[in-house]
């Protein structure tokens, strides 16, 4: 066996295993979604180069455990033949991860594919001082858990009432979960200090008096690993894709800038100075 | 608004999600098209998530009557497919 070049072939997603001379390869996924063909062509690697299974990661990444280090380059062409390309470890833009969104879950208030494959095309595989890890959530449910993640997506709906369409019939204020809806004098009373952005008034009003605008909340510094620190939003809610990714780009630039190596983006952060890096995220926020 | 003749009622108070739109929606299964089903509900769950179900299988809300006594009254009117 050729000596290997493990911090290479980390980057081309090749984990090193305990077993001498085999990888696990991790390939890339965007927002948890495989086509058929992506599968049947991991099912036929991982039959005929590995020990015919596949470990599922927490972040919805695939890997072929036992892939032998002279195999490498034939299962990259192979892999290839079937869309699929290797992943990526180390200190770098990790697997972007999402959930379903509006275009499958009727809890759904943004189109988390979209914005996870934005987000994959931008950044993914983007070299850092540490890993960096994205993930979107399409509502307050939080599937894919946002804040776990250093910079978390969660779709949110901007809303306003419709008086005209509205028959007061009393859902929405049930619906509510944060007491936010009031009915008073035959009007619907909006207490923003309290709105989540949940959108369930929006789901739930038989009439459609409720509307609502596709929105985002951006977490900053989400860690679940050796420290479990719960990302914080502290912007204003996101109202334009444009604007996401303004704030987006300035995150991980103030990362990119500023971290050590080896340093996670909450401790970035932390040692620079909070204030100093919502200052950046409202300059961003406000373009 | 209308006023509006109740056709059928359904309690479902006796069970919990996911029962209880399982309940409500045999119910309005029973039902032609037009008429108004009276569902009897609990506060909490039910009655947060009960009138959306209806509202994404279709059926046309009505009013939501709060009885004042930890329970309502989802008036909904049958709209077939």
């Amino acid at each position: 066996m050729a000596q290997a070049d493990y911090a290479a072939l980390k980057k081309g997603g090749f984990m090193r295993q305990k077993q001498k001379g085999y990888f696990s390869l991790r390939l890339q996924v965007v927002g948890g979604n495989l086509t058929a063909e992506n599968i049947k062509k991991i099912s036929e690697v991982a039959e005929k180069y590995g020990h015919g299974y596949v470990h599922l990661t927490s972040r919805q990444g695939v890997e072929i455990p036992f892939i032998n280090f002279d195999d490498i380059e034939e299962v990259k062409a192979e892999l290839a033949k079937g869309g699929c390309k290797p992943g990526v470890c180390g200190p770098r833009v990790r697997t972007v991860t999402a959930c379903q969104g509006e275009g499958v879950c009727p809890s759904g208030n943004i189109d988390t594919l979209k914005i996870a494959t934005e987000l994959d095309m931008r950044y993914f595989g983007r070299e850092l001082p540490h890993k960096f890890k994205f993930g979107v959530t399409g509502c307050q449910n939080n599937c894919l858990k946002a804040e776990e993640n250093d910079l978390g997506v969660k779709g949110a709906l901007d809303v306003a009432w419709v008086e005209e369409k509205c028959i007061h019939c009393g859902v929405c204020e049930k619906a509510c979960r944060t007491g936010a809806l009031s009915s008073q004098d035959g009007k619907i009373i909006l207490d923003e200090a309290k709105c989540n952005y949940c959108g369930r008034c929006v789901k739930s009003c038989p009439t459609d008096a409720w509307e609502g605008e596709s929105a985002y909340q951006v977490s900053f510094g989400g860690l679940f690993g050796n420290t479990i620190n719960k990302g914080d939003a502290f912007l204003p809610l996101i109202k334009s894709e444009e604007q996401l990714y303004r704030v987006t780009d300035a995150a991980i630039q103030f990362f990119a800038d500023h971290a050590k190596p080896g340093e996670r983006f909450k401790f970035t952060i932390d040692r620079i100075g909070w204030d100093e890096f919502k200052k950046a995220m409202e300059e961003a926020y406000n373009g | 608004m209308a006023d509006y003749k109740i056709d059928d009622t359904v309690d479902i108070t006796d069970v919990v999600c996911p029962i209880t739109f399982v309940k409500a929606k045999c119910a309005i299964e029973e039902l032609d098209d037009g008429q108004i089903l009276s569902v009897h509900m609990n506060d909490g769950e039910p009655v947060q998530n009960v009138p959306r179900s209806f509202k994404e299988e279709g059926h046309q809300i009505l009013k939501l009557i709060d009885n004042e006594d930890g329970t309502y009254d989802l008036i909904v009117k049958k709209v077939e497919e």
